[in-house]
């Protein structure tokens, strides 16, 4: 099981360790700095590190690595869920996880993670549970802690922590009683060079804001519920009932969380919702090129593209770039030969345009491998995959609670070969 | 500094507990513990934790700390408990100061503060306090409330982990067992988890021993626990052997809603269990299929997550691929590799593109291969362009497209796209000979730019084995003598035998260079492995061109499609282990985490239900034809062993005897290293330089002689395989008959095998004081028919006190009968005096026949094919010996070795035999090299009548010890 952790800011510093079984020495972390050097950008640093006598699992976010230390047989996804996790938490407990966010709040980053490992075993990691044993920190309570002395830890045993239903609190009250569903899928996509779909699929989840009084039993159900095939559950979500009726019945949890997440494969069904139209040329031999990069609407059934952001990763011969929009404006980071165009919204009748001249450090041989486009958009409104939410029925509770239904369709990893 | 009193409304943050660092800071942490005001001792200890948190020494505080832990206040509590987990290891006679408290703690009505307490003393590392935690715990273990039973469950690990003898003393681990089948989910979540956790330090123990009912609880109890729990749960559960193929189906109709879950764990783990379970079912069953098209979804899911989650499952779909490559036949494009994909996540989609790649999808792969051979990472480019040419040997039809597709590489100048294109089109040479050499020229346009061994011996390779078709292939071998020396072994040797070759396809212009090259293998280099080449080719070319050009430019066998595939034994067992290190690693655990103590090895289950039950072992094999199964051939490591081999491979015409011309002055010259050399080649492995010279040659019983055609002979029959001289192992005579119970007449006997003979060789001695006469010999019918080929010639009657040596020829055409023990042979043997029965056991390594040798190909079709319950594993004990000694010595006896891998640091020996009757067997022979104190071997043998295994293994032990 999990032995330690360690938590490593970028310039390689190990601001936070913490043992749930004996210490081991910070020199373990070595090993994961010569596999940082070797690995050259942080995100390539591989997840699972052998030692001698450990492994070391970490994941980065936020940049901050969590490296944990293992010394027995033990699920590696296990750890990179946990690991996973604790992240979440601190970010739901101080609003971001960083480490300023984590020196500001040691104490309370010590008693959470004493809190969610037991001797390398998960003990409370719902947020729900967590938050009824640790309250999370506010200025007003740290005000109020000073004066009167009270402290900020709970006394009692958390409601959910035995009941079949461990993700909910028992006493809940609101005085407005709502639930909000948002729907976002977010379309991964290769392009190729001629316009036509290497690879596209929907990546879709249901996030929830429910804040209903009670127990309340819930069931929300699709028009066309045949959409998802392939369908990653929260676990208050009645698998049986799914199976046979294909509806969504569940208890929920108390405040937001991902109700489901579902996945869109079938080609057909994907909707590429913008085209682009690209020259991106070298000359040989005149350390120069030429960048024509047009984008355009395309299958948004009626909507507004906006939100539209161009990324490109420039070759490193680049030395800069001299354009002019139509719309919007660009960067070029000269260093990281990172262009960026921010578009904002598309009209189809006068759909923005790009060009302009790419200059190469003189004597550089013509540079080999072809830019990508990263290409981020928004529609709002907007359910590519045709998904459309029925009805929310609600049992166990008297009052009418306001329902509320959102779609939102975004790029995911959206990229077009030039 | 810090400031003792907050103003309300300022900003109150941990950070400042970090602003301290001065020298009188632990003097005035001392003074607040002690202060009168709770809010201040608070602050204080807050200030201490914060200290340990960035590892600073703290220690001295301990008596003042611990002092605030009699306190109501929970946060405080909390905190002291934290302070003591740290440090009570390095303060043991103050931890036991705390005790007092905690023993009380474990009666508070509060719950928490029970749980709390019990799980802070198993924290506590000191043995003193563990004494103290027995009472409580077994409280605590049967509390009322399941929070704190829990917790205690866990808290029965951890005192395991301090103290293993104390928790079976007092009988914890029953109590454990016990709340398997408590009514809380979470309390048998937990319970499993910490008896896995003990398990997992005690193989031996059975611990977690299963039954239906407990199953059954485990099943309840999945449905309810957290995540973790069913993370527990389900590993536990994979352990478990389904009694049949309804169970089986059963359990896996219970996890599959799992693999819904949206913790990726909970499904790895899932998939785990219904990849093993699946073992089980019938492939007509409907279920099968159902199941199979429910694994794809969760599993092309898990790739949507976080790269470090995508890793992890990339490692486990890349084992599910091969065991199943039905499941994501038709999901090859989610392993597309996007530009901003971390380069490690990169790498394993390629890896299980090529494994998906087919006729149906080849164009598709292709397109994208050459998009990431343009891309920006030297690592990825590289792999990218080795995919092509996989794809070439793995896909015929798409074999021209990739070389077109290689030669645009080459085109770039790219010089490591070039040198890796040109390793991979030496290997499509090798699948379609005579095919695409029209290259060459544009390969040796890039000759220069070669800078790497690999891509350098490639290429010297071609330029050899094309001699005749390029003009200037001496000009152009020439240019890499000049700086033989610098070169790496690898080069080295292929240079060496592409100049052999050279010379033998054009004799008169290149004799001078070809001495050349011998005299720097021979004289100026310190590498046993070259020299001994070196030499062998000398004498070769000195001695026999024609036979020198029979085993040169022998026709090489083709190369098979799949290079790393994972072998069927080790891929089985990894199938158990999925979402483990061991997934992500491909070793089994036994071969790296530490501390694993005789870690039991896992097993598929065996199919069950189906018509190829175990009833009959003869019966069709299961699963596809054996023109269909893929190959293994030895992978980019192995390249020098497999260059070698091939250039000693066996003559395809015109007979090998044809050597006699070799003076037997050459055996001494080339010595026993060359024939310890030879035979490790046979195993397609790289001789390595040492053990050649050093290791004991016992090729031949040395009663025998060296057999007429000498060395060569000796080569020819090692690498052929066909007519061995020598002969098997012969037990020393021992006493079959004594004379009491023959009225005087003493038998002792022993059996032999040499070329291809089977005798038995009698001693008979007359201890009577008649003379004895008129013997005769007969044989009761027996499991392999045999039978005396000669009736028992003695000539002259025996007169008392005189021994006659005999031996008499046996053949196996009597007729058979089966015999418990299997080797069980009865013997009548009648003189003027009276008949005399008696019964002796075989050596079954008697009946080994001289063509046991199986094709490597055949061998891996066949392994595959016998079913798993076939297989008998062995332990052959104390013997101490290499693996190319254990090779030698076997093939003496007719076992040969197939194949030879390392794996982790294991000698894998894969050996054939055959039976007179024409049972074949097949044996996977584990070797700890080069360590002293694992001198156990372990066998696996596969037959298709498993009875004989058995006695296979006694043959091997004996072979061995002696």
């Amino acid at each position: 099981m999990i032995h330690s952790l360690f938590l490593i800011n970028c310039s390689g510093d190990i601001f936070l360790e913490k043992h749930w079984k004996s210490v081991v020495s910070q020199s373990v972390c070595d090993y994961f700095f010569e596999a940082q050097e070797k690995a050259a950008d942080v995100e390539n640093v591989p997840p699972v590190i052998s030692t001698p006598h450990h492994y070391l699992i970490s994941i980065y976010r936020e940049k901050i690595f969590f490296v944990s230390v293992i010394q027995t047989e033990v699920p590696p996804l296990f750890v990179i869920e946990f690991l996973h996790r604790v992240a979440d938490t601190f970010q739901d407990y101080f609003g971001e996880c960083s480490e300023t966010a984590i020196k500001d709040n040691v104490v309370i980053v010590y008693e959470l993670l004493e809190e969610m490992l037991d001797n390398g075993f998960p003990l409370a990691t719902e947020s729900n549970i967590l938050k009824e044993l640790i309250k999370p920190p506010t200025i007003l309570r740290s005000v109020v802690n000073s004066i009167t002395g009270s402290s900020n830890m709970g006394e009692t045993l958390p409601t959910g922590q035995l009941s079949n239903i461990p993700w909910r609190r028992a006493v809940v009250k609101y005085t407005n009683n709502e639930a909000y569903f948002d729907v976002i899928e977010e379309i991964d996509a290769i392009i190729d060079k001629s316009g036509s779909t290497v690879f596209a699929e929907i990546q879709g989840v249901i996030d929830s804001c429910i804040k209903l009084s009670g127990m309340p039993d819930l069931s929300l159900s699709f028009m066309n519920p045949r959409l998802l095939d392939d369908v990653s559950f929260h676990p208050c979500i009645r698998f049986k009932r799914w199976e046979s009726e294909r509806v969504l019945s569940f208890i929920p949890p108390d405040g937001n969380f991902r109700l489901i997440s579902y996945r869109v494969s079938s080609q057909n069904l994907v909707a590429i919702p913008v085209y682009v139209k690209h020259i991106i040329s070298f000359k040989e031999n005149s350390s120069s090129g030429r960048f024509d990069v047009t984008i355009g609407p395309k299958q948004n059934m009626g909507k507004t593209v906006e939100g539209v952001i161009v990324t490109v990763h420039m070759p490193k011969a680049v030395l800069n770039m001299n354009l002019t929009s139509t719309q919007g404006s660009y960067t070029f980071d000269p260093v990281l030969k990172v262009l960026t165009w921010d578009i904002g919204k598309i009209t189809p009748q006068k759909l923005p345009n790009l060009k302009g001249i790419v200059n190469l450090q003189s004597g550089a041989p013509k540079p080999e491998e072809n830019p990508s486009l990263n290409i981020q958009f928004k529609i709002q409104q907007l359910a590519i995959s045709g998904l459309k939410v029925n009805r929310l029925d609600m049992l166990g509770e008297k009052y009418k609670p306001f329902k509320g239904v959102k779609y939102i369709t975004k790029a995911g990893k959206f990229q077009v070969r030039t | 500094m810090w400031e003792t009193h907050c103003k309300p409304g300022a900003k109150m943050t941990d950070s400042k507990y970090f602003t301290t660092t001065k020298k009188g800071e632990i003097f005035e942490l001392k003074a607040e513990l002690n202060s009168d005001k709770k809010e201040k001792k608070k602050e204080a200890v807050k200030k201490v934790i914060a200290s340990m948190t960035v590892g600073k020494d703290v220690s001295a505080l301990f008596p003042d700390v611990v002092n605030c832990m009699q306190t109501d206040n929970l946060e405080l509590k909390k905190l002291v408990y934290l302070y003591l987990m740290n440090y009570a290891k390095s303060q043991p006679d103050m931890a036991i100061m705390a005790v007092n408290t905690f023993v009380k703690d474990c009666e508070d009505p509060n719950p928490l503060i029970r749980a709390l307490a019990v799980r802070t003393m198993g924290c506590i590392r000191v043995d003193k306090i563990t004494e103290y935690l027995c009472e409580p715990l077994r409280k605590c273990l049967k509390d009322e409330d399941p929070y704190v039973r829990k917790t205690a469950a866990v808290c029965v690990a951890k005192l395991h982990d301090i103290n293993a003898q104390l928790v079976e003393d007092q009988g914890f681990l029953d109590t454990l067992k016990d709340l398997i089948s408590d009514s809380n989910p979470m309390v048998v979540a937990n319970a499993v988890a910490a008896l896995s956790e003990i398990a997992e330090s005690h193989p031996s123990s059975n611990l977690l021993d299963l039954n239906p009912q407990s199953i059954n609880k485990l099943l309840t109890a999945l449905n309810e626990c957290t995540e973790w729990g069913q993370i527990f749960i389900l590993d536990c559960l994979a352990n478990y052997m389904p009694k049949d193929d309804r169970e089986a189906q059963s359990i896996c109709e219970r996890v599959t809603p799992r693999l819904s879950h949206a913790n990726s764990a909970v499904v790895l783990s899932a998939v785990k269990v219904l990849m093993k379970f699946m073992e089980m079912l019938s492939k007509d069953l409907d279920y099968y299929g159902t199941l199979l098209k429910k694994l794809a979804p969760p599993l092309v899911t898990l790739l949507s997550a976080e790269p470090e989650l995508q890793y992890v499952a990339l490692r486990n779909i890349n084992l599910i691929v091969q065991k199943r490559p039905e499941i994501l036949k038709h999901e090859m494009k989610v392993f597309f590799v996007k530009y901003n994909d971390p380069i490690y996540v990169k790498l394993e989609k390629l890896d299980i593109m090529i494994r998906l790649a087919s006729q149906a999808n080849i164009a598709q792969v292709l397109a994208e291969l050459k998009e990431y051979a343009t891309e920006v990472d030297v690592d990825f480019v590289r792999k990218a362009v080795r995919a092509i040419g996989r794809c070439a040997i793995k896909v015929e039809q798409s074999a021209e497209r990739c070389v077109s597709t290689l030669l645009d590489l080459i085109q770039t100048k790219v010089n490591y796209v070039v040198q890796e294109a040109i390793v991979v089109i030496k290997d499509i040479f090798r699948k379609y000979p005579n095919k695409y050499e029209s290259v060459i020229a544009t390969l040796c346009e890039n000759l220069d730019s070669l800078d790497e061994p690999e891509a350098r011996a490639a290429m010297i390779w071609i330029v050899g084995e094309y001699a005749e078709r390029i003009d200037n292939a001496d000009e152009l071998l020439e240019s890499f003598l000049e700086g033989f020396h610098d070169e790496s072994t690898q080069v080295q040797l292929q240079l060496l035998t592409a100049i052999v070759k050279l010379f033998l396809k054009k004799p008169t212009e290149t004799q001078e260079l070809v001495q050349q090259v011998l005299s720097l293998a021979t004289q100026d280099s310190d590498n046993p492995d070259l020299r001994d080449r070196g030499y062998i080719y000398w004498r070769l070319l000195s001695t026999d061109p024609v036979a020198a050009k029979e085993v040169v430019l022998a026709e090489k066998p083709l190369i098979s499609e799949e290079t790393d595939l994972i072998e069927p034994t080790l891929l089985d067992e990894l199938i158990c282990y999925i979402g483990t290190l061991a997934s992500v690693y491909h070793k089994p655990p036994s071969a790296f985490v530490e501390g694993s103590r005789g870690i039991v090895h896992k097993s598929l289950p065996p199919r069950t239900g189906s018509s190829e039950s175990a009833e009959s072992p003869d019966a069709a094999p299961s699963g596809a034809p054996p023109s269909e199964q893929p190959a293994v051939i030895p992978t980019q490591g192995d390249l020098l062993g497999d260059l070698l081999n091939l250039d000693l491979g066996p003559p395809v015409s015109g007979p090998p005897v044809a050597t006699s011309s070799v003076q037997l002055g050459a055996v001494d010259l080339l010595g026993g290293g060359l024939d310890s050399l030879l035979r490790s080649d046979v195993g397609g492995s790289p001789a390595m330089g040492g053990t050649s010279f050093t290791a004991p040659s016992a090729v031949m019983p040395a009663n025998l002689g060296p057999p007429p055609s000498g060395g060569l002979g000796d080569l020819f029959d090692l690498t052929g395989g066909v007519g061995t001289l020598s002969g098997s192992h012969v037990a020393p005579k021992t006493v079959w008959l004594p004379a009491m119970k023959a009225k005087g007449l003493e038998i002792s006997g022993t059996f032999s095998r040499q070329v291809g003979a089977i005798s038995m060789d009698l001693l008979l001695t007359n201890k009577a004081l008649q003379v004895m006469s008129d013997f005769a010999i007969q044989f009761n019918r027996n499991s392999f028919g045999l039978a005396p080929a000669a009736p028992l010639q003695i000539h002259a009657p025996l007169a008392p006190n005189q021994t006659v040596e005999i031996s008499l020829p046996l053949n196996t055409v009597g007729s058979v009968m089966k015999m418990d023990p299997l080797n069980n042979l009865q013997v009548a043997v009648k003189n003027n005096i009276d008949v005399f029965y008696f019964s002796t056991l075989y050596p079954l390594h008697i009946l080994f026949v001289e063509d046991g040798k199986m094709e490597r190909q055949m061998f891996l079709a066949t392994w595959k094919d016998i079913p798993n319950e076939n297989e008998a594993q062995f332990q052959i004990k104390d013997c101490p010996l290499s693996a190319d000694a254990v090779s030698s010595k076997l093939q003496g006896s007719n076992i040969f070795t197939v194949a030879k891998r390392n794996v982790e640091g294991q000698d894998m020996l894969y050996q054939s035999l055959k039976l007179t009757n024409g049972i074949w067997v097949l044996a996977e022979l584990r070797i700890q090299p080069g360590s002293p104190s694992f001198t156990d071997l372990e066998l696996s043998l596969k037959c298709r009548a498993p009875e004989v295994s058995q006695y296979v293994y006694q043959a091997y032990e004996t072979i061995l010890k002696n």
